[in-house]
Parts: structure tokens; sequence; C-alpha cells
């Protein structure tokens, strides 16, 4: 039996009269890669931004139900919001690096954590480039603006950023789709190395992604949880119709 | 008519209008420079103003102009800040916000001449403080202040959502991300409007007349001490400014040389209105290069 990190039971979100989420069980093995998919609109974005209350930004939305991290309630009125998403960090579908340095991108929230230690700071830097699979390329010019990488590079960069604060989660939403299938590629390398030591939630469009990289598949459809198994199970025997219509390209 | 053909007239059409423009403005630009360069000489820009005889420089009234600058700035760039960092980061749509965003639209389409009375009205007669540095720095507040506040809302709009998002899904609080990485990304556009508002607010006259005053008091550069009347700190004594001396001259200027004074003080009014606009371009572009490039 694997330990849950995460779990969530009956999650509802609701933006105004419209519900987004009907009602959500889903749990989260540690050091696994889970991938979420479906259709445009299914919910499955929304999902995950439950996980580190990112939905909160967007007053029209409210969420109800039981989300857990590592058995503490993440909804809970004394949740510091701040923590949670230190222990729970996000990627993004666009790259999103702050118009500073590759190293101070990096350092950034450790530095605002409080650490000031040059040597510390430094080694963090080759450590978290190192495992976001982009130091090689940027050794030489830590001291360059981001913004003049590639998007791939980017997006490495940004991942980078996340582990440099060494969370327990990380949420990834469509983090490949901007990107060319090269740096995808080295991208998807790079989650599965890190697989050894973070737990990875997925949301990804493309199911050979899904395939290829994560040990969990959880299919979602019009708000609602299809369903959710190993990855092998949902490719080669769902139970559920619509998961194989679905994964054949029947629909979506 | 073939579309075409259309297409050319309507190219045609845009590039003689787009010409006119700047036929007009640079023939504009060249009779003042053209008049006004030959009377400028270290004497001119020193010396002080004389009521009644030739040779009379600009010379408080240039620093009369970069001194109220300088604290209307004071005063208006925190003010505009702090609002438009409200009104971008933290104000909830609601009928209050709509309030305020029309309060400082219709503020920044009032009259400068109106500014002025009001300013009149209420520094100089009802707080006492006469026609001052004080009342014209506060004028030129209300004048500025709208435009300011616009422009910083405007330039922390134009911040993409997505850094927003990686702010606050890194763990920074909502202010940590609006100071360490929302407000730094803004700057090149913030900077830019703080200085063309600075070039409005230099070569600003109507605001001025009843609040700053219309009389340049002998000043001593040697007495530095705020309080002294003489003191060119002093912020409550009257400061004509360089657009205003412009103004007065040309309407009751009794001095012989009236005309090449005016002539000479506008070519510098507009030199430096020029030199804060491309000093704005200049600073803006250099701030993005350095954030954006190696």
């Amino acid at each position: 039996m694997k330990n849950k990190v995460i779990t969530s039971k009956d999650v509802h979100l609701f933006y105004d009269k419209f519900e987004a989420l009907k009602g959500i069980d889903l749990d989260f093995n540690e050091h696994e890669i889970t991938a979420l998919i479906g259709p445009s609109g299914c919910g499955k974005s929304t999902y995950l931004r439950t996980l580190n209350r990112m939905n909160d930004l967007i007053p029209t939305a409210h969420v109800s139900g039981d989300i857990r991290l590592r058995g503490q309630d993440i909804y809970a009125a004394d949740q510091d919001v701040v923590q949670l998403r230190k222990a729970v960090g996000m990627v993004f579908q666009q790259p999103n690096p702050f118009p500073f340095s590759i190293y101070d991108n990096v350092v950034y929230g450790l530095r605002l954590a409080g650490v000031k230690d040059r040597a510390t700071l430094d080694e963090a830097v080759e450590t978290s480039l190192k495992a976001a699979a982009i130091w090689d390329e940027v050794k030489d010019k830590l001291h360059d603006s981001a913004l003049s990488l590639s998007g791939g590079q980017q997006q490495r960069v940004c991942i980078a950023r996340v582990l440099a604060v060494r969370p327990d989660v990380i949420l990834m939403d469509e983090p490949t789709s901007a990107l060319d299938p090269i740096s995808s590629t080295q991208i998807e390398n790079m989650l599965l190395e890190l697989r050894d030591q973070y737990t990875i939630i997925l949301v990804t469009h493309n199911m050979h992604q899904a395939s290829r990289i994560s040990d969990r598949t959880a299919f979602f459809l019009q708000g609602e949880l299809i369903e959710v198994d190993e990855t092998k199970k949902i490719f080669l025997t769902p139970t559920q119709k619509e998961t194989e219509d679905y994964i054949t390209g029947r629909f979506g | 008519m073939a579309p075409k053909k259309v297409d050319k007239l309507a190219t045609g059409v845009l590039y003689v209008i787009a010409g006119v423009i700047v036929v007009i403005l640079a023939s504009l630009l060249g009779y003042i420079l053209f008049q006004g360069v030959p009377h400028i000489s270290w004497h001119f820009l020193t010396s002080p103003a004389k009521s009644f005889e030739a040779g009379g420089g600009i010379g408080i009234q240039l620093f009369n102009s970069f001194y109220l600058l300088l604290l209307a700035m004071v005063i208006s760039v925190p003010l505009a800040l702090g609002a438009g960092i409200y009104l971008a980061e933290y104000a909830k749509k609601n009928w209050l916000t709509d309030v305020i965003r029309t309060a400082i639209e219709i503020l920044s389409s009032l009259p400068s001449v109106v500014v002025g009375l009001f300013g009149f009205l209420v520094f100089v007669l009802q707080f006492k403080f006469g026609f001052s540095i004080l009342s014209g720095a506060l004028a030129l507040t209300m004048f500025n202040l709208p435009l300011l506040t616009r422009n910083v809302e405007d330039s922390l709009r134009a911040v993409s959502f997505t850094q927003r998002e990686a702010g606050l899904a890194l763990g920074l609080s909502r202010w940590e991300t609006v100071i360490h990485v929302i407000i730094p990304e803004a700057l090149p556009g913030i900077i830019t409007g703080m200085i063309l508002g600075a070039g409005r607010v230099f070569g600003e006259a109507a605001a001025l007349i009843y609040t700053a005053g219309q009389s340049a008091p002998a000043l001593d550069f040697g007495n530095w001490n705020p309080l002294n009347i003489a003191s060119p700190l002093n912020p409550f004594r009257p400061a004509e400014t360089l657009a205003v001396h412009i103004w007065k001259i040309n309407s009751e200027g009794i001095q012989p040389d009236a005309a090449a004074v005016s002539a000479g003080a506008s070519a510098v009014l507009i030199i430096a209105v020029l030199a804060f606009n491309l000093l704005a371009r200049y600073v803006g572009n250099r701030i993005y290069k350095k954030m954006t490039a190696a």
C-alpha cells in the first residue's frame, strides 16, 4: 500500500451557478506521476487548481468538499495559503519566468524565505537547474535574463524555480503544450527522474504523454471523474465506455 | 474602383495627413527655436529678470520651475503609486471603485485654469499658504495626479496574469507578488509615464498663475535654510516659473527687449520639455532592455 500524499473527497466547485466539478473523489500516491486527462472544459485544470487553492484568485469560484495534504485539511480556516503553495508547487502551461536573471528566478522562493547565504543559494541553483535538466545549457549565463531563453528552456527554468523551494507535490498544468516536441521530450524525461523525490500531478491533453510517463491516469468528463486506475489499465482495458471512447479517439 | 486602387488611395491620404502633422510640428518647433536660441546665453540662463530695462534673464524662473517640479513630484508620485496599485491589484469591481475611476477621469480632464482657481481658493486663501511654491506644488499635484495614477494602473495591468500566478504559486503573498514581481516588470512604463508627467508639469502655466504667483523675488543662492524668505528652498515664497514668466511678459511686459526674452524663454522651455520626452523614451527602453536581455 502506497502512501497517500493528497486525498480529496466529494470536491465540488461552482463558478457562480455553474457546477464545474461535480463531486470528485481522488487520491494521489507518493512518488508517482498521476496524469489527469479529458477533453477541454472537463474540469481537470480546475480540479488541479483546487489542490493549491489557485482558484482562490477567482472571486466567483466556490469550493466544497474535503481536500487533505498529508492528512491536513487545506481548506481549513487556519490554513496558511502561502505555506500550502510552498508545499504544493505549480508549473503552468505558458512558461512564466520573472523578468530577472536565470539565477534570480531560481533562488526567488529561497530569498523570500530569508535565505541569504551565498553558498547555499549557489548550491540550490545548481541542484535545481540540474534536476530540471537545463544546467548544462545555462551554467555559463546564469546572470542573463531568463526571458532571453527559448520557450522550452524557460519552462525548465520555471520548473527549477519550483524545485528550489523543495515542494512536496508538483502540479503541472499542460506544461509542454506550448513547446516543441524536442523540448517536450526533455521535460518528460526530467519528470521521470523527478518522480523519485516528488509527487507529480500532471494535466495533459497529450494522451501519448500520459501513457509514456504516468503511473496512474484519471479521466475527467464534464466535471466528473469517470475512471482512475493504473495508466496501463486505463489505456488497455478501461472499464468505462466513455474512457474507451475518449482514448480511442472516438470523441474529444 | 478596384480594391487595389482604393487601397493605394487610402494609403496615400493617410501619408499626406501624417505628413501635414509632422510639418506643422516641425515648423512650430523650428520657428520657436530659430527665434529663441540666439538669445540664450549663460548670462540669460542665470541672471534674474528685469521689469523695466533690457538685459534681464530667467535664472530664478528656471530654478523655480525645477524646484516646483521636484516638490510636485515628491507629493504626487507616492500618491499615484498607492492609488494605482490599489486600483490595479486590490480594488474589487463595485460601485465604489467605479466612482473612484470616474472621479479620476473627470479630474484628469479638468482645464488647468480651473485647477489653478481651485488651488487659489483652497490652498492660497483657505489654508493661508499664500502665493507660494507649496500652493503651486499642491495645484500641480491635483493636475498631475489623475494622469499619473492612470499611468501606474495601466502599466500594472499590462503585466500578464501569468506573472501574478507565478508569484502566488511560488508561495509569495499578494503584497510580495506586487512589490517583487509586478512592479519591477511594470517599471519601464511607470517611469516613462512619470517623466512625461514631469514634462507636462514643467510646461504648465495656467494652474500656477493663481497659486505659485507671478512674481520672482530675488533669491540668495548662498542661503540654503528653507525657513529663510530669501532662500531658494523656502516653500512659502512666491515663485514665478518659466512658463508663467512667458505668459506674463507677453501679456504685460514693458521691458524694451520683452520679445527677445519671451522668445529665449520659450526656446528654453521647449528644449526642456523635449528633453523630458527624449529622456522618458531613453530611460524606458534602457530599463526594458536591462530586464529582458543580457
